[in-house]
């Protein structure tokens, strides 16, 4: 990305805009922040992540026509917090459409302008300290799509090593899976709680009040089982610490 | 390799509670995970390496008719002998017919998974030969009637206490003889050299066959390969039909990467290649050598979207960098090949109606592409084993109606709004602080140990628009 972009579009997840709006809100927040204006084209939905893991190509595909409809109407660069959306429109859309030429080109394109947040953030941006102020202990865990998919790993950390008042902890094994996966985590309950408590057991043993993610699906597999097994520690994502500037 | 009588589900449920066998896979997984990292960096150039490996074997199987060919006329100048068997069964037919016309009665055999996945051991048995596994662990699981669980460490379920008690009570060992590890090794020795001695038939596997010289190249870490391939009069070479590089330098960049990625080690610590058979004046070696090259499914496999596993050497990475692997071990998967690989494999060689479970069994998390030496992209071929499992019909019904209520009302972005408001309301009526400790149906499995966020009363979208009203 050649120049510093004035605006971009939120695509926001479905996660996101039913389960925890207010990250949403911190994400807006953030780049408002750093003279970046966002525009939310409101028609947007799910962008068929989990039909197509499960195997479901055509409901996938359908998603991912409106969700590239929907994202072409302004030219503006796309901003996704969360990698495995983000890694679902970047890599997989151009192939999943791969047989319907006008759409893979157009997913093509989209995919060349849609950024997950901290690469946004920090790659295309250039920003790292972002005014954000946090008291306590954080860690980080790295979401595997976001990791793998995309390189995510030293954005968010840079952007966590600017964040006043947060004293870094470090979790072991940070880049093993919290076991989440989608539909995985009901299909193969058990597996899945059980890499989980993996998971938690590390975190526990890291110290941390916080541990900051990329994904709020994450987030919300592991604040489940640390609920469930009454620890205080939370999983936050990343833009929610990011937003709070200690004035309120 | 036939579908196991116990439930994906059950042996699942078995593997979780065996808390034992959990921390024996964990420990060693850590470890050689870390050892493996290190090997690598010892390299100049570990990711040109492998992406070397790879476009070795890309290229290898783009013309494996070729070097087949070429690798078949090379071996039989050298005066060993070729068998291409289509099915499992006609390979394991051919070494019943050596056993009888040669009048062979005592087998010691080298690890080999494609003899797990032919099933030769209860054949050769109901023969009346003696096998012997002459490999440390194939040896402890043919004692315990057990099966191996990894592709390169086949007890790695089991601990030191495990294999003690195996052999005090399996072969009448003293408490002395099982004190340590090294004494235990020497006990498993002096056990396996008479067996040595005695054999007339010796079975082994190929780690590489290399086509411009008629070698195979095989590794150990014990030295039993050597005596295995050497001592008996008949040795019999069990290979995968993939398992070819064109040339000499090709195996050396396989051996490179092999070794360092299956267990840290910079080098197995005996690679040997074999030339053919004993030749006149040659005091060592058997008098007949036979390859037997295995299709077994492979055929159908190279040229598909799954011709990618083929690429596969064996070094068992994936399945210690799974964190599924590293939860469940090797046997809840039911197959001879485990773990990601064999997710892949398993079902792209005997088809989906008894291994769809295999290719759900994962976060599709990527950990297994990134340790794999030869960058085989597992998670797109999981992918494409579940749309094969859709296509089907194998894929379960709720499953199915959700994902088609999901593909219908997300193209409706009113209705999907709607869709969300009805589920935090529901969600409300359930909760405790905002937190479901339980949920109906299927959605039960993450409740029963994870609480579960009620949707927000309002979402994102409605609170954007009432701040950003529209002219």
């Amino acid at each position: 990305m050649p120049v510093r972009p004035t605006r971009v579009q939120l695509l926001v997840t479905c996660l996101i805009d039913r389960f925890f709006p207010e990250t949403g809100e911190a994400v807006v927040a953030v780049l408002e922040r750093l003279g970046v204006a966002v525009e939310f084209p409101d028609t947007q939905t799910c962008c068929g992540q989990p039909a197509f893991n499960a195997g479901y190509a055509e409901e996938a595909r359908g998603l991912a026509r409106h969700t590239i409809d929907v994202l072409s109407a302004s030219d503006a660069p796309v901003v996704v917090p969360s990698g495995s959306c983000g890694d679902m429109v970047i890599h997989q859309y151009a192939e999943l459409l791969a047989d319907d030429a006008p759409y893979a080109a157009r997913a093509r394109a989209l995919a060349a302008r849609t950024f997950e947040f901290t690469q946004l953030l920090v790659d295309v941006l250039g920003e790292t300290d972002v005014g954000a102020v946090h008291t306590g202990r954080v860690a980080y865990h790295a979401c595997c799509h976001g990791l793998r998919g995309l390189g995510v790993d030293a954005q968010p950390r840079a952007l966590l090593a600017c964040v006043k008042g947060a004293r870094p902890c470090t979790l072991d094994e940070a880049d093993v899976c919290c076991g989440f996966g989608g539909l995985f985590s009901v299909k193969l309950g058990d597996i899945s709680a059980a890499m989980l408590a993996s998971k938690l057991d590390r975190v526990v043993a890291s110290g941390a009040e916080t541990v900051a993610v990329t994904d709020v699906s994450c987030a919300m597999h592991m604040n489940g089982g640390l609920r469930r097994r009454g620890s205080g520690v939370r999983v936050r994502h990343v833009a929610d610490l990011l937003a709070a500037t200690g004035d309120s | 390799m036939n579908a196991s009588a116990v439930p994906f589900y059950r042996r699942v449920e078995d593997a979780l509670a065996n808390a034992p066998m959990r921390r024996a896979v964990q420990r060693t997984a850590t470890h050689v995970l870390h050892t493996r990292a290190a090997a690598l960096s010892r390299l100049d150039d570990a990711d040109g390496l492998r992406d070397r490996a790879r476009a070795i074997r890309a290229h290898t199987l783009s013309q494996l008719d070729r070097y087949l060919d070429q690798f078949v006329g090379t071996l039989e100048t050298l005066g060993g002998r070729a068998y291409f068997a289509q099915t499992d069964d006609d390979a394991v037919r051919y070494i019943r017919d050596l056993v009888r016309t040669r009048g062979l009665r005592t087998a010691v055999k080298s690890k080999s998974m494609i003899s797990e996945e032919i099933e030769l051991n209860p054949a050769l048995e109901a023969d009346g030969v003696r096998v012997v596994e002459t490999d440390l662990g194939e040896f402890v699981v043919q004692l315990d009637e057990d099966r191996p669980s990894h592709i390169v460490a086949p007890i790695l379920h089991k601990s030191k206490e495990d294999v003690a008690r195996t052999f005090r009570d399996k072969l009448g060992a003293t408490d002395a003889d099982v004190a340590d590890v090294p004494h235990m090794t020497q006990f498993a020795r002096r056990v396996l050299r008479s067996a040595f001695l005695e054999a007339d038939l010796g079975i082994s596997g190929v780690n590489f066959a290399i086509a411009e010289t008629g070698g195979i190249c095989i590794c150990t870490n014990e030295g039993n390969g050597r005596l295995t391939t050497t001592l008996p009069r008949v040795h019999v070479a069990l290979m995968g039909m993939e398992r070819l590089v064109p040339t000499v330098d090709d195996l050396g960049v396989m051996l490179d990467l092999l070794a360092r990625s299956a267990t840290g080690q910079k080098l197995t610590v005996y690679s040997n290649v074999l030339t053919g058979p004993r030749r006149t004046g040659e005091p060592d070696g058997p008098e007949e050598l036979h390859v037997v090259i295995v299709d077994n499914g492979r055929s159908d496999v190279l040229g598909g979207e799954l011709a990618e596993i083929l690429y596969c050497i064996r070094c068992g990475a994936c399945l210690y960098a799974c964190p599924v692997y590293q939860q469940i071990g090797g046997h809840a998967y039911g197959s001879v090949y485990s773990g990601p690989v064999g997710a892949v494999l398993t079902p792209a060689l005997r088809g989906l109606a008894d291994f769809h479970d295999l290719p759900q069994a994962s976060s599709l998390c990527g950990a297994c592409r990134e340790v794999c030496p030869v960058r085989i992209d597992i998670p797109r071929m999981l992918l494409a084993l579940r749309r094969r499992t859709v296509e089907e019909g194998e894929s379960p019904l709720w499953v199915a109606l959700g994902m088609q209520a999901l593909g219908w009302t997300a193209k409706r972005p009113a209705l999907f709004q709607t869709a969300g408001r009805l589920a935090a309301a529901m969600g409300g009526l359930a909760a405790r602080d905002g937190w479901m400790q339980w949920m109906p149906g299927h959605l039960g499995a993450w409740t029963r140990s994870r609480d579960f966020p009620v949707p927000a009363a309002e979402s994102f979208t409605s609170r954007w628009r009432k701040r950003h009203p529209k002219p």
